[in-house]
């Protein structure tokens, strides 16, 4: 019966990658020093970049609007410090992309106080005020993928939400930013919650945790407040338990068509960083200064789980925790779909889940690439049951149509699971990453003469 | 101030660790205790087919990625186990020069031409096992007793036949316990089959080691269960059926498991991953094609043995039956293609 009800209690295929987590799980958030600099970009979500509103030379205070959404698929940037405007002027970003910026030159003796505005009240406040509330905020998803979550809030016409998932899955190795969040700021958590379910219409929400986080899931258990239709569902520990789709099969036992979003099943997820984010900045009318990130990885000297002013340098973060002499390589997020840094002086972002620190010995990738032998490792790895040993080879002959019309490749959402296990370690994610954007592009390119 | 030059990579950036080559390798290890007991059953003659062939395959292998000026891939092990399947496949008593031969075709004919590693349609092994057997007919059906009480002091004459010369045979050669039902009705008993007392190919006579040696692979995820337990499963169950009928004319599917190279086939070659399909369904069909093709060849084909035409035959149409039979896609109904 166990074992029915652990089956039934996940998703389908996934891996099992060496969690890596004990070295920071039991560390409590910790400030981190105010860089003297910080660096803002405005191009830190997912849709238009956020249209700066001070002048060089202004000084501001830590909460204060710097720059406002730019329509509705955007989000506005406050202050994380208070301090002046020294220059506006393009930035790099992780992607490599320069973005529009503002350079923020701290004031060496402010008390840092944060600016309140108007406070939003659970109780009488509409959907759509908590919405705007929400996107007034500049809240964006803080699991990684910082798309704005009013957007993702808001129930298409027609559609209900039965069910609100919060995710507290944080299913990537070494990050324990969640599972700190989760320890430690429960009140936050359940004031989130209390919005969101208004917000969504939702009849009750769920807490999805993995079982490697127990205690977590014990702890918000005990306080969850009596009027609120909340549970918590412990789930066993496989990646990638945190996406959206996996983590909504794992709990309703659904499937969401492909193509579509999770309302499908009558469900929204959210993130319960971002949650707790809500409940913490909603009653003060604030806007997002800072974020939980788990600084971590063989090359860091003092790991730990840190509240980061966003913009913070990543290289006065390194240089204030320590690394080895021989750092290889940085990623920002996990070790399964974070991204490389190629360059220190890209900034902490409102995504940033967590620093990863590999120094040479600990990249063990191999540079020998072997012929695909059909092992059938992906296949049984791929959580959503595509056949990557076929899409790689028809990547390698360019057959990006086919790929997309006969073997579903649109769905990929890039875990990187059949990478992980690939023992020709042919890099799969990579090809299909890349055969996803031409894929795009000649669609866009066909409408466009469709419509010229 | 902190500066260094950083390394960048696409995302993950941890992998399982586990290559291609040490997949082979355990292979290779599985296959041992199996090549062991050949040469405690037949002794030196078995010993000395076995390594020709290997030779012959590790060298072939060289020799092409030297000739196309490719770095060699022999370290890649699979060369090695095309060789030692080969091997294991002749009878204890073949000459040399011919099992020389078989690994030199197996890897150029049955690998090499497809691209190498991961392109074959054909587990290489079975395709100079096919070739052997239409070039050397006689050679490769007779049969050399085993537990001879001198062979580990002496070697048969077939085994040094000089090249390109037709061997001949010691006077006393056994008859396979299939050859020996189909064509004289005798049967042998189960547990015989099972633990090697009996004739056949260098290979095939201890069903129990070669039982271990897949468990081996299955328990370390080197191996898909799948097959061996389609392959055993349908051929049980077609010639348990039989023997139902009529179990004065059809022998019992327990004779039908264990004896000839099912075991060996079914474990061992239908499990070539490159040559079988991909997704779970299409290996069970894959596997029952084998296993039901098998005793059909015995029962009502013109041969004692079927499992190496069965394979072969599996392996040429499992690209289709990957193009047919694929997984259902998360939040998709599932896709039947017709090929």
């Amino acid at each position: 019966m166990t074992l029915f009800n652990l089956h039934k209690n996940t998703f389908k295929h996934g891996i099992h990658p060496p969690e890596s987590k004990d070295e920071t799980s039991g560390m409590p958030i910790r400030q981190f020093p105010f860089a003297p600099v910080i660096i803002l970009p405005m191009a830190q979500h997912i849709g238009a970049p956020s249209e700066i509103v001070v002048r060089e030379g202004q000084e501001v205070q830590r909460g204060q609007l710097l720059a406002k959404a730019n329509g509705y698929v955007s989000v506005p940037m406050h202050a994380p410090i208070s301090g002046k405007v020294r220059k506006i002027a393009n930035v790099p970003t992780i992607s490599g992309k320069m973005s529009l910026g503002i350079y923020l030159e701290a004031f060496p003796f402010s008390t840092q106080e944060v600016l309140e505005g108007t406070p939003i009240d659970p109780d009488t406040a509409t959907s759509e005020e908590i919405l705007q509330g929400i996107q007034d905020a500049g809240i964006v998803g803080l699991g990684g993928a910082a798309f704005p979550t009013h957007v993702k809030l808001k129930i298409p016409e027609g559609k209900t939400c039965e069910t609100l998932i919060i995710n507290g899955v944080e299913c990537e190795p070494y990050l324990t930013t969640d599972h700190r969040v989760m320890l430690e700021q429960e009140s936050d958590i359940f004031t989130g919650i209390k919005y969101l379910l208004k917000a969504t219409g939702a009849k009750k929400a769920i807490i999805g945790i993995e079982a490697n986080k127990q205690d977590a899931a014990d702890h918000l258990s005990k306080h969850i407040p009596k009027e609120l239709p909340v549970s918590v569902q412990v789930l066993p520990v496989k990646y990638p338990q945190g996406a959206e789709k996996m983590l909504i099969t794992s709990i309703l036992g659904k499937e969401i068509p492909s193509g579509k979003l999770p309302i499908e099943a009558g469900a929204v997820v959210v993130n319960v960083a971002t949650t707790a984010e809500i409940g913490r900045l909603l009653p003060h009318g604030r806007g997002i200064q800072e974020r939980v990130i788990t600084i971590t990885g063989p090359g860091v000297k003092k790991k730990g789980n840190y509240l980061i002013p966003v913009g913070t340098p990543l290289r006065y973060v390194l240089e204030q925790v320590g690394v080895d002499e021989d750092i290889s390589e940085v990623y920002m997020g996990g070790p399964m779909m974070g991204m490389a840094v190629s360059n220190l002086d890209i900034s902490i972002v409102k995504g940033t889940s967590g620093i990863l620190v590999f120094t040479k010995k600990d990249v063990n990738r191999s540079t020998t690439i072997y012929p695909c032998i059909k092992c059938g490792a992906c296949v049984d790895a791929c959580p959503i049951m595509l056949n990557p040993s076929k899409l790689g080879i028809l990547a390698k002959f360019e057959a990006y149509d086919e790929m997309a019309s006969d073997f579903n490749l649109m769905d990929c959402f890039e875990c990187g699971s059949c990478t992980y296990v690939c023992p020709s370690h042919i890099p799969l994610v990579q090809y299909f990453r890349s055969a996803k954007r031409i894929v795009r592009k000649r669609e866009a390119d066909k409408k466009e003469k469709a419509h010229a | 101030m902190l500066r260094k030059t950083l390394n960048i990579s696409t995302s993950p950036h941890i992998t399982k660790g586990r290559g291609t080559n040490e997949i082979m390798k355990n292979v290779v290890w599985a296959l041992l205790p199996v090549v062991g007991f050949s040469i405690y059953s037949f002794g030196l003659n078995s010993l000395l087919v076995i390594a020709t062939a290997t030779f012959a395959s590790v060298l072939t292998e060289h020799v092409l990625c030297k000739l196309s000026k490719k770095q060699t891939t022999v370290g890649d092990y699979s060369a090695v186990i095309t060789g030692l399947l080969l091997g294991l496949t002749l009878p204890p008593s073949f000459p040399l020069w011919m099992a020389f031969i078989g690994g030199i075709i197996g890897i150029a004919l049955g690998k090499y031409i497809f691209g190498g590693l991961g392109y074959n349609v054909f587990n290489p092994a079975l395709v100079a096992r096919a070739v052997l057997q239409a070039a050397f007919p006689v050679a490769i059906t007779t049969w050399h007793p085993a537990f001879l009480t001198d062979r580990f002091s002496s070697i048969a004459s077939s085994v040094f036949t000089l090249p390109f010369m037709e061997p001949e045979f010691d006077v006393i050669s056994g008859a396979t316990p299939l050859a020996a039902f189909k064509f004289d009705g005798v049967t042998t008993s189960t547990a015989e089959l099972a633990f090697g007392q009996i004739s056949g190919s260098a290979g095939e006579t201890s069903a129990v080691i070669i039982i271990i040696g897949g468990l081996y692979l299955i328990a370390r995820n080197m191996m898909n269960w799948r097959i061996p337990v389609a392959v055993l499963l349908s051929a049980f169950v077609l010639s348990g059926a039989l023997y139902l009928i009529n179990s004065e004319v059809y022998p019992s599917p327990w004779f039908m498991l264990f004896s000839g190279g099912l075991m060996l086939g079914a474990v061992f070659m239908a499990t070539d991953m490159v040559s079988s399909p991909i997704t779970p369904i299409g290996l069970w069909v894959y596997g029952a094609i084998i296993g039901i093709l098998t005793i059909v060849i015995r029962v009502w084909g013109g041969l004692s043995e079927g499992v190496m035409y069965s394979i072969l035959l599996a392996n040429a149409i499992s690209p289709h039956i990957d193009s047919v039979i694929k997984n259902r896609v998360y939040g998709t109904k599932r896709k039947i293609k017709a090929a």
